[in-house]
């Protein structure tokens, strides 16, 4: 029962680290977080069997944040995001410096400076896109849920979402690549 | 129809969410065969989307 509880509050930095990148915000976070361990210590016998702890809360946690966001957007609903979408584009719609290559991206998928820097670019981006973003990559939710819980259209989901893929790539080349 | 890099940009990052129809495939593709910078836009979204897959198991 003791191991049980110690093993779920080693888990904390994880699932604090996961929260603070999806709400953007330490003290929602840490809301999240508490109510996740307290379900999981009353819910022990939930988790009996299964092999991977982590995983466990994890999937606990992120149906606390999606409540999370949902309050959110009912209580504060976002402005659009500022900013312009044509920049990296002339009038005519080509590149004003089209992206060269990433060489050997792969690997860096493994060094933990190259993954702070994306949550450096994460932390970065306009609020909604971001929102959008996360809840697409990173909680995996299909676009048409996305659009549900923040109650917009798909065409503009598709928006946000193009905006924060062209926006992280060139925080990504300026911050990383280029150097 | 030929697309212009901004609305070929779109459709990749569509692609990514939702099914495109065989027109947008089709142009889609012609479009990438003779631009680097969209070539390289679609491998750099398609990186994006791994990265925050690992991210996310990351410690």
């Amino acid at each position: 029962m003791t191991d049980f509880r110690s093993r779920v509050e080693g888990e904390r930095p994880y699932l604090l680290r996961y929260a603070r990148l999806q709400l953007r915000d330490r003290h929602a976070a840490e809301d999240v977080v508490q109510e996740t361990l307290l379900a999981a210590l009353a819910g022990e016998a939930g988790f009996a069997g299964r092999s991977n702890l982590r995983t466990w809360l994890t999937g606990i946690l992120k149906h606390k944040i999606i409540d999370a966001l949902r309050r959110l957007a009912r209580e504060a609903p976002l402005a659009d995001d500022e900013g312009d979408v044509e920049a990296p584009f002339d009038e005519r719609g080509h590149w004003r410096e089209p992206p060269s290559g990433w060489e050997d991206p792969d690997t860096l998928l493994e060094q933990k400076e190259f993954l702070a820097a994306l949550e450096r670019c994460l932390a970065g981006l306009p609020q909604k896109s971001a929102q959008a973003f996360m809840m697409r990559e990173h909680l995996g939710f299909e676009t048409g849920d996305i659009c549900k819980e923040l109650g917009i259209t798909p065409t503009h989901c598709w928006v946000l979402l193009y905006r924060a893929r062209m926006a992280l790539r060139e925080c990504l080349q300026e911050s990383w690549f280029a150097k | 129809m030929i697309l212009s890099c901004k609305e070929a940009t779109q459709l990749v990052s569509q692609g990514l969410d939702r099914r495109l129809g065989f027109a947008e495939r089709v142009t889609l593709r012609l479009h990438l065969a003779i631009c680097n910078g969209c070539s390289h836009f679609r491998k750099q979204a398609l990186f994006l989307r791994k990265a925050m897959r690992r991210l996310a198991e990351s410690d």
